[in-house]
């Protein structure tokens, strides 16, 4: 079953009036991307590609300029509950205690409040913030906070993750614990994932498939399966003999260490 | 020894912590000690530096002068109603003026068109020198709190509107993006994250609508009036009394002060999640 599909999906950014010189951008052109239920998708890219664009457009906030894209076979018209936003940002509201952070959007969608406490409860246990669930974002380190922006994503149940960059932010090792995380979560509940990054090895340790993404306008250029076992285990799988290999493929691809770089 | 009391600050970190926090509260200690030195050389210097200096008691009468004036003021004048009557005009000016500024701030805040259309009218009132408008309300009102309140009115109406309409024009997208995902209805939007992202700059416009809406009540009780702290300077300056010109001008900036700390006081209440800012922010960040 596809869980979320593109189909040729174009979005170009009329030129902003007033500004001179200002012609407009066409973002992505005929992208069409299906991910079946319970699989992992990474997006790699050069910065500015339309990657981001893409992510918006499958939660609903963007529409695009031409062609649909489908979650759970429903045309996307505007943001749904089948799919979950996390990005490099963990936009804690810092008036808000962590718990009340991880309520929040079940909060928006008015659950009853006992039944919300309850199951942020449960969210703040499985990402290890028991002890923080009445401090303020502010008190708490980076990893953390990320932590927590990962369990009020999970809080809403989605069917479809979409992940920008969400560790991009963090030191190399709070990234690596929170890969695992979130990798152990996405298996264990068989959740569907597409995510954004722009780390060639996260992308290889945490998916089933990369897709490559050209300069813009963005189109997919290739899509490499990641025939490495152990997809629960990105500790584990970073460190397969197949891992360097695949991220010189994939270098090679995106032209990196080329000199000319018109970023 | 002056180059050894530095010295004695620089943190050692051979030093235990219990070492170091005496240490603190030694330096903190000196400070208040310095602090009382420094406002008893005042009051000395106002006890006893005009008649020193030849300065005419009329021009600076003497400390001790000013508290008898006082303390006659309030035994055979009306001094404690004069008090509570401009307490009551910043209040209440003060209150209005606030409630007012931040609804339009708002209103303005969540309307481009709304915005468009009022601000050149709020640019220019926001130049206008607001107290001018006083002798208008009186003229208007007669002489009673009314002009004063109203003036108060304007003078706070503006530092608020602009300091709300500014901080909710730079709300977060990605905040306001982050509930949209989540299908947050337009009051949702604006009750769980436009308000609560507004609170510091609307406490920034407090702060300073405290200490203006005593210049907006003072200045029109200059105008006209027999009651309040205002009239009475008028009064002591038409009988030449300096010392009643002074009891009402430190009077007047007590009443500043106690606004200016019990908006501080809510601040600390409202703002309790904020990590704790250094307690002398300046008060004027967006004047009006």
């Amino acid at each position: 079953m596809l869980r979320l599909s593109f189909k040729e999906v174009s979005r170009f950014f009329p030129p902003v009036r007033g500004r001179t010189g200002s012609e407009g951008v066409l973002a992505v052109e005929g992208v069409s991307i299906d991910i079946e239920d319970g699989e992992v998708v990474a997006l790699i890219g050069p910065s500015g590609c339309g990657k981001s664009t893409l992510l918006n457009l499958a939660s609903g906030l963007d529409r695009p300029s031409k062609g649909e894209i489908f979650v759970d076979g429903e045309p996307v018209s505007g943001p749904n509950e089948h799919v979950a936003f996390m990005l490099q940002k963990d936009l804690l509201l810092p008036w808000r205690t962590i718990r009340r952070n991880v309520e929040f959007g079940q909060e928006i969608r008015r659950m009853d409040a006992a039944q919300r406490e309850e199951r942020a409860q449960k969210f703040l246990h499985r990402y290890h913030l028991d002890g923080f669930a009445n401090h303020y974002p502010h008190e708490l380190s980076g990893g953390m906070r990320q932590r927590a922006a990962l369990a009020r994503t999970m809080m809403m149940d989605p069917d479809v993750l979409l992940l920008d960059e969400p560790f991009s932010a963090l030191d190399a090792q709070t990234k690596m614990v929170l890969q695992q995380d979130l990798a152990q979560t996405v298996a264990e509940e068989g959740k569907t994932a597409f995510l954004i990054t722009h780390d060639l090895v996260e992308a290889l340790a945490l998916s089933d498939r990369v897709l490559v993404m050209s300069r813009r306008p963005g189109r997919i250029i290739e899509e490499i399966p990641v025939d490495i076992p152990g997809r629960a285990e990105p500790m584990k799988r970073r460190q397969h003999e197949k891992i360097g290999p695949m991220t010189a493929r994939l270098m090679s691809l995106l032209d990196i260490g080329k000199v000319e770089q018109t970023v | 020894m002056a180059d050894g009391a530095p010295l004695a600050v620089t943190p050692d970190r051979a030093q235990p912590d219990s070492a170091r926090q005496s240490l603190a509260a030694a330096v903190q200690r000196r400070e208040v000690w310095l602090s009382a030195l420094a406002l008893l050389a005042f009051l000395v210097g106002w006890e006893w530096g005009p008649p020193l200096l030849g300065i005419a008691p009329y021009n600076i009468p003497r400390l001790s002068a000013v508290f008898e004036e006082g303390i006659h003021m309030w035994v055979n004048g009306d001094l404690l109603r004069h008090t509570l009557i401009t307490c009551f005009e910043v209040i209440v000016g003060f209150g209005l003026g606030c409630l007012m500024g931040a609804v339009m701030g708002y209103v303005l805040g969540m309307s481009r068109l709304m915005e468009v259309v009022a601000s050149p009218y709020i640019l220019a009132l926001q130049i206008a020198p607001k107290v001018a408008f006083a002798p208008l309300f009186v003229m208007w009102f007669g002489y009673n709190i009314t002009p004063r309140i109203l003036t108060a009115i304007l003078i706070v109406f503006f530092p608020v509107l602009i300091n709300v309409l500014t901080s909710v024009r730079s709300v977060d997208p990605s905040m306001i993006d982050l509930a949209r995902l989540f299908k947050a209805t337009r009051a949702q939007i604006f009750w769980k994250i436009e308000f609560p992202w507004s609170l510091p700059a609307l406490f920034s416009g407090l702060r300073i609508g405290a200490t203006l809406a005593v210049i907006g009540v003072t200045v029109a009780e200059l105008v006209g009036g027999n009651v309040g702290l205002g009239a009475e300077l008028a009064r002591a300056e038409g009988g030449a009394n300096t010392a009643a010109v002074f009891v009402t001008i430190i009077l007047l900036t007590v009443i500043g002060i106690l606004a200016y700390v019990l908006v501080i006081l809510a601040e600390k209440v409202v703002l309790r999640y904020a990590p704790q800012r250094s307690a002398g922010r300046p008060a004027g960040e967006i004047a009006g």
